[in-house]
């Protein structure tokens, strides 16, 4: 009896000490990916005077929301003066169309080459595999020749263009793998029923198809909103997007940089994919994680 | 209501021949159980008929009209599948009548059917519930009404019970069996259980390997195979196939040289005079001790092995190096390893030759 009292005393020692390891190194590694965007957000609330003292991790002295104005609304230049509010929209008018149509898509592309099999279809998703491993500077001259020869280049539309055709072989693998979980009988019921290709991906496969949608959703947001250099050569001025914008903004302001305007620019710049993935975070693992085990 | 023709019908994938010349016949009211095991191309077969599948050659005639370039949903037949396919997102209501409003039929008639077919299978309380609050039997029912609904001349269903547990598949086994016998519509079956097909078929067609081995009603199916493979498939234990050789009406079992026997009450299908190597095989039932007709044959064999089943128990016999099977009713006791009389029923036997494996 004693022996296990002692062993059940060392198991639970072992057991405490593993926890305090696994704690100290998450918390490690917390700290370092927070650390940044601890930074960020304080510098952006400090006046130019407090940055010069070079506290870089102290609290700003007050709340000062000047620099976040001026990220905004710019400083009232006529000339030479960038400020994020016109391209933010940009990027918002870009991202909804892109985003939407380029998941609606995929979705129906995997539909297809999953419940709607035919001769060689397995080599056109492979085509569509490759499509994911081209590189954004591959496609880079090519896109502006086509989008010279439609006449939408420099304009929000031919930006929407490039990310849809990139963002398709994303969105048609993941919903092709998700629909490939899905049981064939369902389609073939339906067609017995009566329902054509798009009745049944409208009224049955779509409404199961919340998890996967989210994960598109996220990705493509993730990736047309974050990107700078489709932006950079498909645009220029006034059309650009927000990435683009702040690029600009940091590079080509005054002499004197201005680290509270940056860290507020960048911080806006990267609101929104923030709060996308806080928002449906959740889903977006169970989306990922829902074409790998049958239910 | 309809009657089912199949006149030579192939069908590949790629370079793999699935069914190889299928012929069936089925009548108005028919209850067709196509029976076989794992990849004999049964429920290819059912694909076919419902058009879910394009065939290499051939024709499927319903009611006479040659339906091979036909839409599933033009065809009038329905499925039932065997993972019962409900639509997910959509109530149980919705997925009954789905296929209705597909049809554009007036609103009325959806909710007269609906009401029909609710009370019949009894799913009233179900209606406003979705699939994934069904236990396994209701999302059977409502599978079947989704089927039901419609009134189709055929009924097709794809192994509908085996995902069922035991007791659930005997309960929905007999409603089946009763809906048939009250709708009289025909059917057409798959399933690789042979229980439920000699249940539930008017007739049965045994598959294997592409082709339809026999196709026959239950009782013709079992006593009298067409096959060693039927022989072989049906029944559990199967049937015990003693190999020998024919000669002079008499049976000569293989490696016995004393044992002769006599033929002369068999039913041969041809004329055989020539010496010939042969099966003779015989039901685990119709091996009895006591001498039940005059038609039998004693025999003195060594027993080996029991298995007992509780209504009953399987005893092996030593048959000069051969196994023979009998069943007997648990209630007689029986000593192992001692030498038994037994007595063969040759009302029951079927002879198969060697070399061609058919019924002779």
């Amino acid at each position: 009896m004693q022996n296990y009292q002692e062993l059940e005393k060392s198991s639970n020692t072992k057991k405490i000490i593993y926890r305090w390891i696994l704690f100290i190194i998450l918390g490690i590694f917390a700290l370092y990916y927070i650390t940044p965007l601890y930074v960020m957000i304080v510098t952006s609330f400090k006046t130019m005077e407090e940055i010069r003292q070079g506290n870089l991790f102290a609290f700003p002295n007050s709340i000062n929301l000047e620099s976040w104005n001026v990220a905004w609304n710019g400083q009232g230049f006529s000339a030479g003066d960038v400020y994020l509010k016109t391209y933010f929209w940009n990027s918002v008018k870009l991202v909804v169309p892109a985003v939407i149509i380029s998941t609606i898509m995929g979705a129906i592309n995997g539909y297809a080459l999953t419940k709607w099999r035919f001769k060689g279809d397995s080599w056109v998703f492979l085509l569509f595999l490759f499509g994911t491993f081209i590189p954004y500077q591959a496609i880079l001259l090519p896109m502006s020749r086509t989008l010279g020869t439609i006449g939408i280049s420099n304009s929000i539309y031919g930006l929407i263009l490039v990310h849809v055709v990139y963002g398709l072989c994303f969105t048609t693998l993941f919903c092709r793998n998700y629909y490939i979980s899905i049981s064939d009988e369902i389609v073939k019921a339906a067609r017995i029923d009566g329902a054509g290709f798009f009745k049944i991906f409208f009224k049955i496969i779509l409404p199961i198809s919340a998890p996967i949608l989210v994960v598109t959703v996220i990705w493509q947001f993730t990736q047309v909103w974050n990107d700078f250099l489709f932006g950079a050569t498909f645009t220029f001025g006034k059309e650009a997007p927000i990435q683009v914008a702040l690029n600009n903004m940091v590079l080509t302001s005054s002499s004197v940089k201005r680290y509270n305007v940056d860290m507020a620019a960048a911080i806006i710049a990267g609101f929104p994919t923030l709060i996308v993935y806080v928002l449906a975070g959740k889903y977006f693992i169970r989306g990922l994680t829902a074409g790998s085990v049958k239910g | 209501m309809a009657t089912l023709k199949i006149n030579e019908l192939n069908k590949n994938f790629g370079i793999t021949e699935v069914l190889k010349g299928i012929n069936l016949d089925i009548n108005d009211g028919d209850f067709l159980v196509l029976l076989g095991p794992s990849g004999c191309g049964k429920s290819t077969l059912l694909n076919t008929i419902s058009g879910l599948e394009t065939i290499n050659s051939g024709e499927i005639l319903i009611d006479n009209h040659v339906v091979n370039n036909m839409e599933p949903s033009d065809r009038d037949i329905a499925l039932v599948f065997q993972s019962y396919a409900l639509y997910p997102a959509m109530t149980v209501k919705k997925n009954v009548t789905f296929g209705l409003e597909q049809r554009k039929t007036p609103k009325e008639k959806i909710a007269q059917a609906l009401e029909e077919v609710s009370n019949l299978l009894q799913i009233n309380e179900l209606l406003e519930r979705k699939p994934s609050q069904l236990s396994g039997g209701q999302r059977q029912r409502v599978a079947m009404g989704r089927a039901l609904v419609r009134d189709p001349k055929i009924f097709l269903f794809d192994e509908p019970l085996s995902n069922l547990d035991a007791k659930l598949r005997v309960e929905m086994r007999r409603e089946i069996k009763k809906l048939h016998k009250r709708l009289k519509t025909t059917i057409v079956y798959v399933t690789h259980d042979q229980t439920e097909a000699m249940s539930l078929g008017t007739n049965i067609a045994i598959m294997d390997q592409g082709k339809i081995q026999q196709c026959d009603t239950p009782k013709n199916i079992y006593n009298k195979p067409e096959n060693m493979f039927v022989a072989d498939f049906i029944g559990s234990p199967s049937m015990n196939l003693i190999e020998g050789i024919l000669k002079d009406k008499y049976f000569m079992p293989k490696g016995s040289k004393d044992i002769k026997i006599p033929l002369n009450e068999y039913a041969f299908k041809v004329n055989i005079n020539e010496e010939r190597p042969v099966y003779l095989g015989i039901r685990p039932e119709h091996v009895y001790f006591e001498k039940v007709n005059s038609n039998c044959f004693e025999i003195n064999l060594r027993s080996e092995l029991v298995e007992y089943t509780g209504h009953e128990q399987i005893i092996t016999f030593d048959y000069s190096n051969q196994q023979l099977l009998g069943k007997f009713s648990s209630t007689i006791d029986i000593q192992m390893d001692k030498d038994c009389n037994l007595n063969l029923d040759l009302n029951q036997i079927s002879l198969f030759d060697k070399d061609t494996r058919g019924r002779i």
